[in-house]
This record gives C-alpha cells, sequence and structure tokens, in this order.
C-alpha cells in the first residue's frame, strides 16, 4: 500500500482476504461494519480510509459537495459468484446487497458523510481521461468541492485500488488533478 | 457559463409491451399491463408476477453475432432509435452510453464459471459487441449504479454534450430477469404476490421487469423545437446501503439541484414521473422528498405498475414515456394505486390526466443510498 509516493505496508501473504484484513489491524481501525463487508467494497473502503486520514478535514466542505467517481472493470462479480452459490441453499440477502458495484461507494459515502454527486462507470482498463473530464466537469460547475475518485477492482485474487482525493482547496503536497498524473501513479503501482 | 441546449432527437422503449415507443404508449392508453403472473421454474419454484418477454420471442431476425438476450435487447431499442434520427454511430461526435445493473448475470445460471464466461459476463464486453455492431468509433460509456443507472446515464449525457466533448449521445439501457436477481430480490422480502401499489396504503412490495429503452441526445441546433434535457443532479444518502434516507432529505437535495441546473422552479413542474417501486420504505421517503420540494401538489406517477421494475432501464423507459406525456398532453394514472397512504402527503395520479405540461421531474433511487432527478421540457 502506497500513499503520496510513499510505501506505507507490505505483506507478502499469497491470499487477497488475508491482505485486505492485515491492513484493517495494521492501521488499526475499528469499524465493526468492515467485517460485513464483500471483498470489493474492504478494498474501497481500506483505501479510502489510508487516503483521507490526516490530510482530508472532515467538516471542512458542505456534505453535499463531497462525492465519490469510480470505474472498475469486474463490476461486482466477486460477491456476484458467491451470492449464486448460497442460491442453491438459502438465497442470502446480505450476500445479494453487494452485487451491486456501487455499493462500495455507498460505503464510503455513509463513513465519511459525503452526500453529493457519485457514480460508478465499468471499464476495460483504467480510463484516466475520462476520469479527468467528469471530475472536473463536477468541480468546474462548482458541484462538487471535494471529490474521491480512481480505480477499484476485485475479482477471486486479483485486486487493484487507486485513489484520488481532489480538493478545491490547494495543500503543500497537491498534485495538478490530470490524466498524466493519474496515469503515472496508476502505472508504477501494482499490474496494469 | 453559457451552455448549449441539448435536444430529445429521437426514443425507443422495447418492452413486453411493445417493439416501439408509440406501441408501448398505446398499450398504456388503453390500460395494458405487462405484468402478469408467471410460472416459470427457471427462475421460481412458486408462480410469481412480473414483467417478462415470451420465451420464444425473437428480438432481432437474423443473429449473427450469437449475441445474449441482454445484448439482443439494446441491439433492437437502439437499431429502433437511431431509424428515426440522422445520428450517424460512425461520426466521432457521436458517443454510445449504456446503463444496466446487472447485464448478462444470467449466464452464471447455465454456464460453467471460467476465464471465458468471466469476459462475457462483464458489462463491458457487451457494450464493446454493441459499439461494433453499429459501428460507434469512440469508446462506450458504461454505468451500473443500481437503480439509478438510466436517469445516472441521461445525467452523464447531458453532461458530455454541455460540455462540448460530444455532439450526440445515443444512451441505451437494459436488464433481463433471471433467477439471479428474482432470488435476490425475494430473500430481501421486497417483491409483491399481485400486481404492485406505488403510494397505496396497502402496498407491499414491487414487481420486476424486463426491457430495454433508448434516448438519443444532441445539442445539434437544428434540432431546435424539440424536447431537451435541462438538467440533473445525482446525492447520497450517506445512510445505509440497502434501505433509503430516513428523511428523503438528500431526495429533495438531488430535485432541487436538478430543478436549479435546469433553472425552473417548482411552480414550473408540470407532473413527477417518481421512482415509485411500491416497496414499503421507498415510497414513503419519496413522498418526503417531493413534499420537501415544494412539489406536493404537483401530479405524480409510478409506472412500475405497467412494466415493473426494469432495474437500469427503469429511468429511461419512464423518462420516454414522460417524454410522450409531455408531447401528447397525457400523464397516465399509477397503475395498481387506489388510497394514498395516510403518511403521505403527495397528489399521485389516479386517473388518466389530460394535462398541459411543459415541464416534468424524472426521479431514481437506490440500493447504495443513491439518488437521482433530472428536468425534461419544452
Amino acid at each position: 500500500m502506497v500513499k503520496d509516493g510513499a510505501a506505507l505496508f507490505k505483506n507478502h501473504t499469497a491470499n487477497a482476504q488475508d491482505f485486505l484484513l492485515t491492513i484493517y489491524q495494521h492501521f488499526r481501525l475499528s469499524y465493526p461494519k468492515f467485517y460485513k463487508m464483500d471483498n470489493l467494497s474492504k478494498l474501497g473502503w481500506l483505501t479510502s480510509e489510508v487516503l483521507l486520514s490526516g490530510k482530508f478535514e472532515a467538516g471542512a466542505y458542505p456534505p453535499e459537495k463531497t462525492g465519490v467517481i469510480l470505474a472498475n472493470t469486474n463490476s461486482s462479480l466477486d460477491d456476484d459468484i458467491k451470492y449464486f452459490e448460497s442460491v442453491k441453499d438459502i438465497a442470502s440477502p446480505s450476500l445479494f446487497v453487494y452485487t451491486l458495484p456501487n455499493i462500495v461507494i455507498g460505503e464510503i459515502c455513509i463513513r465519511n458523510n459525503f452526500k453529493g454527486e457519485y457514480a460508478l462507470f465499468i471499464q476495460d482498463e483504467f480510463d484516466a481521461g475520462f476520469m479527468e473530464q467528469q471530475v472536473n466537469y463536477l468541480m468546474d460547475n462548482d458541484i462538487l468541492d471535494a471529490c474521491v475518485c480512481g480505480w477499484l477492482d476485485f475479482l477471486d485474487q486479483e485486486y487493484k485500488a487507486a485513489l484520488f482525493l481532489v480538493e478545491k482547496n490547494k495543500g503543500d503536497t497537491s498534485l495538478l488533478f490530470s490524466e498524466g498524473n493519474m496515469n503515472g501513479i496508476f502505472n508504477s503501482h501494482g499490474e496494469k | 457559463m453559457s451552455e448549449p441546449d441539448v435536444f430529445v432527437v429521437a426514443d425507443n422503449i422495447f418492452s413486453p409491451l411493445g417493439k416501439t415507443t408509440a406501441e408501448n404508449f398505446t398499450g398504456l392508453k388503453q390500460g395494458l399491463y405487462a405484468v402478469k403472473e408467471h410460472n416459470d421454474p427457471d427462475i421460481s419454484t412458486a408462480s410469481f408476477f412480473a414483467s417478462l418477454f415470451d420465451k420464444h420471442e425473437v428480438f432481432l431476425e437474423r443473429n449473427t453475432g450469437n449475441y445474449t438476450k441482454f445484448e439482443l435487447l439494446l441491439i433492437a431499442s437502439i437499431t429502433n432509435a437511431i431509424e428515426q434520427s440522422d445520428i450517424d454511430p460512425v461520426d466521432k461526435k457521436t458517443v454510445l452510453i449504456i446503463s444496466s445493473t446487472k447485464g448478462n448475470i444470467s449466464l452464471l445460471e447455465t454456464e460453467t464459471y471460467n476465464a471465458e464466461l468471466k469476459k462475457k459476463i462483464s458489462l463491458s464486453h457487451s457494450a464493446n459487441l454493441i459499439s461494433a455492431h453499429f459501428g460507434f468509433v469512440n469508446r462506450p460509456v458504461i454505468i451500473s449504479n443500481a437503480c439509478i443507472s438510466g436517469v445516472l446515464a441521461i445525467i452523464t449525457g447531458l453532461r458530455l454534450l454541455r460540455s462540448g466533448q460530444y455532439e450526440n449521445a445515443v444512451i441505451a439501457g437494459a436488464d433481463v430477469i433471471s433467477k439471479f436477481i428474482f432470488s435476490g430480490f425475494q430473500s430481501f422480502q421486497a417483491l409483491s404476490q399481485q400486481i404492485c401499489k406505488p403510494f397505496d396504503k396497502w402496498r407491499d412490495g414491487l414487481n420486476l421487469g424486463e426491457g430495454a429503452a433508448t434516448v438519443i441526445l444532441s445539442t445539434d441546433k437544428k434540432h431546435k423545437g424539440n424536447m431537451t434535457v435541462k438538467g440533473g443532479a445525482v446525492s447520497n444518502d450517506a445512510n445505509h446501503i440497502s434501505g433509503p434516507s430516513r428523511t428523503g432529505k438528500e431526495l429533495t437535495y438531488a430535485i432541487n439541484k436538478s430543478m436549479d441546473d435546469s433553472g425552473v422552479s417548482a411552480a414550473d413542474i408540470d407532473f413527477i414521473s417518481a421512482h415509485g417501486t411500491a416497496t414499503i420504505f421507498n415510497d414513503e421517503m419519496e413522498a418526503n422528498a417531493i413534499t420537501m420540494a415544494g412539489l406536493q401538489n404537483v401530479p405524480v406517477n409510478s409506472l412500475k405498475g405497467y412494466y415493473g421494475h426494469t432495474l437500469g432501464a427503469a429511468g429511461l423507459v419512464e423518462s420516454v414515456i414522460s417524454i410522450q406525456s409531455l408531447k401528447q398532453g397525457l400523464v397516465f394514472p399509477t397503475a395498481g394505486f387506489q388510497e394514498l397512504d395516510k403518511n403521505m402527503n403527495i397528489s399521485v395520479c389516479a386517473s388518466v390526466l389530460p394535462i398541459k405540461a411543459k415541464n416534468f421531474i424524472k426521479t431514481a433511487s437506490g440500493f447504495g443510498g443513491c439518488n437521482a432527478a433530472i428536468v425534461v421540457g419544452e
């Protein structure tokens, strides 16, 4: 796990679920709902926690002007397969609710009281240009003041999360929000 | 900032009621319902109410692409909409936007999970096939945002056109009902055992429905005089992943923002096409939101009793019918509705309403706590 270019946590465990749990434990997070989440939501929630910790001041912006725009390629298929396994016995409502790829955004919004714009796009691969266009529209038109955006995908044992915090107020370590900067960060970590 | 008008150029509904917008509108005028009782052991062991295509329905005369039912529905709907317009998919200025909640998920029921199936299930695979079928040159935009997908697809198209990135947007949504989706809603105890009753005091759940719908938008000034999509907005409850906001405040926010974005006020809204799924909590939240937005005296309908909840298509199906309602001066009653829930203070449309209308609002809400609203008008 890398934040602002600095490696925060490494674990060579082979199992993706174990990796998520060790991150949760490493950062001493306490959020009982975490254990109920599907893998995609766990991955997104953990990444957003680390992204927003420290630098993001809760309450700096009105809730209605904070939002989340994400993209992925495998939708909620990781949970879809688990849910459909349950149907053979008794269909599980707690698995079914996660059979939508936008639920993870709901989890991040609940945690941070983000009440503004939100969208989940499905893409073959991360399209930083499209993301830049979408988020800039919301910022330039004064629809949002702050936005978490990026890529979030989990299927079987393959996963990748790359989230970016975009704000109107410039911080000390801020980079310009651009397709090039997003691609640079996205491509220098993990696979693809 | 001066933004171009975004005109509605053409549309289609492809549902069990008909294969064109006109067939669907005529069907509703005749009081037809697509929701019926079905016996289909592939979906459920007990009989159930839903809006489904006939199992032998032919969606495309020659299915040379070996497309799935989900893809065929989209192709049929998009084909009909494009035929009514002079939009050229091959034009660099045209973008395809696809909306669906579950796409090809029914393949999990009949095929073994492997790398090949993983690819076939992915929405981008379907979108790429559809895009290639028509020859679109730009990468398709795909939206999967639970029950607001269709309305969000229109908002996304509106913004892509306003920003000048494209001149035309072909926006299509579809979902197919199979055991996967049915069993899930059943596990939530969200399904009604009869035709659903939106906003009614005796409402007891929703009906599922399948179908597709398409809207083509353009900023080309030659379409001046057509209806326009005036504005839209999205909000999140930040409350619960599977239950709506307790207050409706966040949907109110989306409604108000969509009116601001459109440059209209509550007094300019002539009717509301609500989400109205007929679940206890959704309808009450929506009624609260409509009242808080100052729209409690504006006629409201829900079309879920006719079509069921068509998920990723719903926002598009209901927008297309509402656009016809503007054109033909006729708002449909809320099928299944008889007596208003005493906790609600809104004006539910209970019989055919002749109307001279200029603007309507279409709303949607869904799992994940999402809400969306658009304003369409003259």
